[in-house]
């Protein structure tokens, strides 16, 4: 099958202004690759702060102006302009955003759904978004209310109906699940795969490793800009079958797993060498100034110099 | 040492009624867990406690105290999302200095890099900022914390992290712990007793 999305090197800077003129890059997304299938959900997993939202505001074209972002996208077969991605998205590509800070908060949600629309098509549109909304459990009184009458939960179920309106081909779920209660997270869960089956590519961003697991058919691992490990979900269930030491302790840290302490936080600045040198359990001098490259290892690609033969 | 809260009724403006005749007790040498769904009204309680809501119907008391809400509060309230606590304005050591200044192993134990001080909050992550919410919030005048789904947004290394630090502090000085949260399996690693909102909630 042909790949939906496909992401090859991607890189993301921001120029930042330190002093006066002096002008500083901030990398904060390295070497990223990925693809999405039909009908195919790939998690990205990853720890706060690593970049993830970046890579979905990159796909959608809204990356803040300061903002530079290299390599390409691919989206069926063809490589996505500024201008592209404009006339896309919206419409065939589709962002389930992060906060309820993404909505207008002058407009009613009813109306900001369904968007700028001609006067004659407002009531199907109208009748539509109706529909969608009472899927996803939001009552008529709802349409009428302002962003800042939603409570989290319902802020969301607007976001995800909203992104569903205009039944895209590729939806980038960024974080659609935190501050929902257990009913609304198996729901949305539901509703990815439900998106899945009927053929839509599914990216999704999260950090909630319950709902890649129980979504996704394959999981790449974020840490500190890279993709350190892209796995098959099965994989997931024995700690044993992962490759990359974070990805490991990032299974025993959940609550079912003992809750293992991993101290260490993910380095702020550039590194020379690989970015999880500093709290790796199994690593090397070599590994302090050569940055692995993502090879593939039994079907698994994984960013470490122990799997690509540099180091014992 | 107990943080009541006795027969709490709030309504926003107009609305109906979101909190009823709730009454919750917390010792200073526990950590409750408070699981419920979205939007039933579990962060508006944490509001009152803490005395960020002031027009409700009820008593919060420490022992059989009713808490002075002029001056600092002994109940102090961790949010969900520490970007929106923290005066984008203010360096990082601005924002922990409006509080206290911690000693240096407290630092250690939370893992704040010294580097991170000289910061503007937008430049550091979420799991960063929310280091400096728990380590302001435990000035030696707090008797216990308020946790609002304080690791709901961070990556379960991190997590671990931070509840495994912020249990620790609490148990050698005797504070108390509220955990609000609806993930289960994470209250029940770190909470003594869990009380479902529900439950207390009269409505």
């Amino acid at each position: 099958m042909d790949d939906l999305l496909n992401v090859s090197n991607i890189s993301i800077s921001f120029t930042q202004y330190v002093q006066g003129l002096n002008q500083h890059v901030l990398k904060v997304i390295s070497d990223l690759s990925l693809s999405v299938k039909e009908g195919e959900v790939v998690a990205i997993l990853g720890s706060s702060g690593s970049g993830k939202s970046l890579l979905a505001h990159a796909i959608l074209g809204i990356l803040p102006e300061n903002g530079n972002c290299e390599g390409d996208i691919v989206f069926k077969g063809e490589v996505l302009s500024q201008e592209r991605k404009e006339q896309l998205r919206g419409k065939e590509i589709c962002l389930i955003p992060q906060s309820v800070n993404f909505l207008d908060p002058l407009m009613k949600v009813g109306e900001q759904a369904i968007g700028d629309v001609p006067k004659e098509e407002r009531e199907e549109a109208f009748k539509k978004q109706r529909d969608v909304f009472s899927k996803y459990g939001l009552s008529e009184e709802v349409d009428d209310l302002y962003p800042f009458e939603l409570s989290g939960g319902m802020a969301r179920k607007v976001l995800l109906s909203t992104a569903l309106l205009s039944n895209p081909e590729l939806v980038v779920a960024d974080e659609p699940t935190p501050g929902l209660d257990s009913q609304s997270v198996k729901e949305t869960i539901k509703d990815i795969k439900q998106m899945a089956q009927d053929g839509k590519g599914v990216l999704l961003i999260t950090h909630e490793i319950d709902v890649a697991l129980k979504t996704a058919d394959r999981i790449a691992i974020f840490y500190s800009g890279y993709v350190i490990e892209i796995n098959k979900t099965e994989n997931f269930n024995d700690v044993n079958n992962l490759l990359h030491p974070y990805t490991k302790s990032l299974i025993e840290a959940l609550p079912r797993n003992g809750f293992k302490l991993t101290e260490g936080v993910q380095p702020l600045d550039d590194v020379d060498g690989c970015p999880y040198f500093e709290n790796c359990p199994i690593r090397d001098d070599f590994c302090k100034n050569n940055i692995p490259s993502l090879i593939e290892h039994d079907g698994v690609m994984i960013r470490c110099h122990k799997y690509n033969g540099e180091v014992e | 040492m107990y943080l009541n809260a006795n027969n709490i009724s709030f309504a926003y403006k107009k609305n109906k009624p979101i909190l009823k005749n709730i009454s919750i007790s917390i010792p200073d040498n526990k950590v409750i867990g408070l699981m419920g769904d979205s939007g039933s009204g579990k962060s508006t309680l944490c509001k009152v406690i803490t005395g960020y809501i002031e027009n409700y119907t009820g008593t919060v008391t420490l022992d059989r105290e009713v808490i002075n809400n002029k001056g600092y509060h002994p109940a102090q309230l961790i949010f969900q999302h520490p970007e929106k606590t923290m005066n984008p304005k203010w360096k990082m050591h601005k924002v922990l200095e409006e509080s206290w200044n911690p000693p240096q192993e407290l630092m250690d134990t939370f893992g704040l890099k010294d580097n991170w001080l000289g910061r503007w909050p937008n430049e550091l992550s979420g799991g960063e900022l929310q280091r400096f919410s728990i380590l302001r919030a435990l000035n030696p005048n707090t008797k216990f914390i308020i946790a609002d789904e304080i690791s709901t947004m961070l990556d379960a290394v991190t997590q671990v992290q931070i509840w495994d630090a912020l249990l620790d502090y609490c148990k050698h000085n005797k504070i108390g712990i509220l955990a609000v949260s609806h993930d289960k399996e994470l209250l029940d690693v770190i909470a003594d007793d869990i009380i479902l909102f529900d439950d207390i909630n009269k409505l």
